[in-house]
């Protein structure tokens, strides 16, 4: 019941993704944070196989400053996609990794830009796309108030009424979310969107 | 003494030489020799043909210079079929770094790949370096224009005008003296004419014992990579100059 998904406004990206780990029946974490940094101006949102999600996105992550590291410039985000896609192409034909991302970047040339890479090394350009059962909510009601250039409060405002649809209508709804954005100030954590907190049980 | 050291490529002499890399570079010296200009829009590859007899069939295959990608060419001076090979192996990685990023691989990392590969036949294998040195000429969206040169050795460098092959200190030492920062792409050719025409040992220069490449930007945007006609070269020497004989002066 993961839910991930994103969107490009006027000058940065947003994406979202739920907070909860799930191990069947059981919870183990309500503040599990499923959107990597890959680097200062790139976000990987990601779900899928805990195992694989978080080994494949480091995998990615140690890649992409490997390559800032031996040639002094970072990827764009369209060639990091690109190659995000072909690791996950090749790793298919042998043994896939079972993880859908979002990878939203800001490059100084081109602006925010938004890639979905499913796990069969799918990849579109997109302006919004979700991941997961939380999908057929997000991404309907991102077609009934989606357009161009939005303003970072109106990104947050549809992203909030994303999160307002996955909790009330799916089934099992994960309780918490995170939201991370990036712009040409860089990629950082925006806000959490709470009901359950992980913290100490309160006193009886 | 120094003979005991140089039969295999995978050992330093005792004064800490590597000589059959050094000996590759021999090899150059006695090569056609070619020049790099970079200039604020574009970079020229002039080279100097060996192989130059009426019954060569000219079927658009050039002897110097080699397209390894739509926006980056070189020019090669030593041996043919080892200069074949590792343009070839340029080409391998240009194209599969594309296919990795789709995006054109910049400049200087195909250079420095190129030159891993040569480093790997100076160190193990038992095999000889190859007997090549490049000039690469080549535009990126991080750097703009660019020149590289780069020798058996694995080391390369950029530059703003380099020589390699016969005669290519003298060549050097002309082009420092000529060289202006600001050199347009047309003074990077007559230039680059002009100091082939004086270090090339022939008495003569026909435009059958050059080649001209450019690397620049079309109106558009798009890299172009030019070999001249051996009819558009012609023109050039004589426009400036260069077709006569080349005389003691300087």
């Amino acid at each position: 019941m993961e839910c991930v998904f994103g969107l490009v406004g006027e000058g940065f990206a947003v994406v979202a993704a739920d907070t909860s780990a799930v191990h069947s029946i059981l919870v183990h974490k309500s503040n599990e944070d499923k959107i990597m940094v890959l680097d200062s101006h790139k976000l990987i949102a990601a779900s899928g196989e805990p195992g694989d999600r978080v080994q494949f996105t480091e995998y990615i992550q140690k890649n992409v400053a490997l390559y800032q590291f031996r040639n002094g410039i970072p990827l764009t985000t369209a060639a990091a996609a690109n190659f995000t896609r072909g690791e996950l192409a090749t790793a298919l034909r042998k043994n896939p990794y079972s993880v859908n991302i979002l990878l939203a970047g800001y490059d100084k040339e081109t602006g925010p830009a938004l890639y979905y890479i499913d796990y069969i090394a799918t990849l579109h350009k997109v302006d919004k796309g979700a991941f997961g059962y939380g999908s057929y909510f997000s991404l309907s009601t991102m077609d009934r108030h989606y357009h161009s250039r939005m303003s970072v409060e109106e990104a947050i405002d549809l992203v909030d009424k994303c999160i307002v649809e996955i909790r009330s209508r799916l089934v099992v709804a994960p309780p918490n979310f995170v939201i991370k954005i990036v712009d040409k100030d860089g990629a950082r954590e925006y806000a959490w969107r709470e009901t359950v907190k992980d913290s100490i049980a309160s006193s009886a | 003494m120094s003979r005991r050291y140089d039969s295999r490529t995978t050992i330093f002499s005792p004064e800490g030489r590597l000589f059959q890399v050094e000996y590759a570079m021999e090899a150059i010296g006695n090569a056609g020799a070619a020049i790099g200009i970079l200039s604020k829009d574009g970079v020229v590859l002039v080279g100097e043909k060996k192989v130059t007899s009426k019954l060569l069939q000219t079927s658009g295959s050039t002897e110097k210079m080699y397209k390894i990608d739509d926006h980056v060419a070189c020019a090669v001076a030593g041996i043919m079929s080892d200069a074949n090979i590792l343009t070839n192996t340029a080409r391998v990685q240009a194209q599969r770094y594309t296919f990795a990023y789709q995006e054109p691989m910049p400049v200087e990392q195909l250079v420095q790949s190129l030159c891993d590969t040569k480093q790997g036949y100076t160190q193990f294998g038992g095999l000889r370096p190859f007997g090549v040195s490049f000039l690469f000429a080549g535009w990126d969206k991080n750097l703009g224009f660019q020149l590289y040169m780069s020798d058996p050795s694995g080391n390369y460098g950029g530059w703003k005008a380099a020589a390699i092959g016969a005669n290519n200190q003298a060549a050097q030492s002309m082009l420092k003296q000529d060289y202006k920062d600001d050199i347009t792409r047309e003074g990077a050719v007559e230039l680059a004419l002009k100091v082939l025409s004086k270090t090339m040992d022939s008495t003569s220069l026909s435009s059958d014992k050059l080649e001209l490449a450019e690397v620049f930007l079309s109106p558009s945007g798009t890299v172009k990579y030019q070999v001249s006609s051996p009819e558009s070269l012609t023109k050039l020497l004589v426009k400036f100059g260069v077709n006569q004989p080349a005389t003691e002066d300087s």
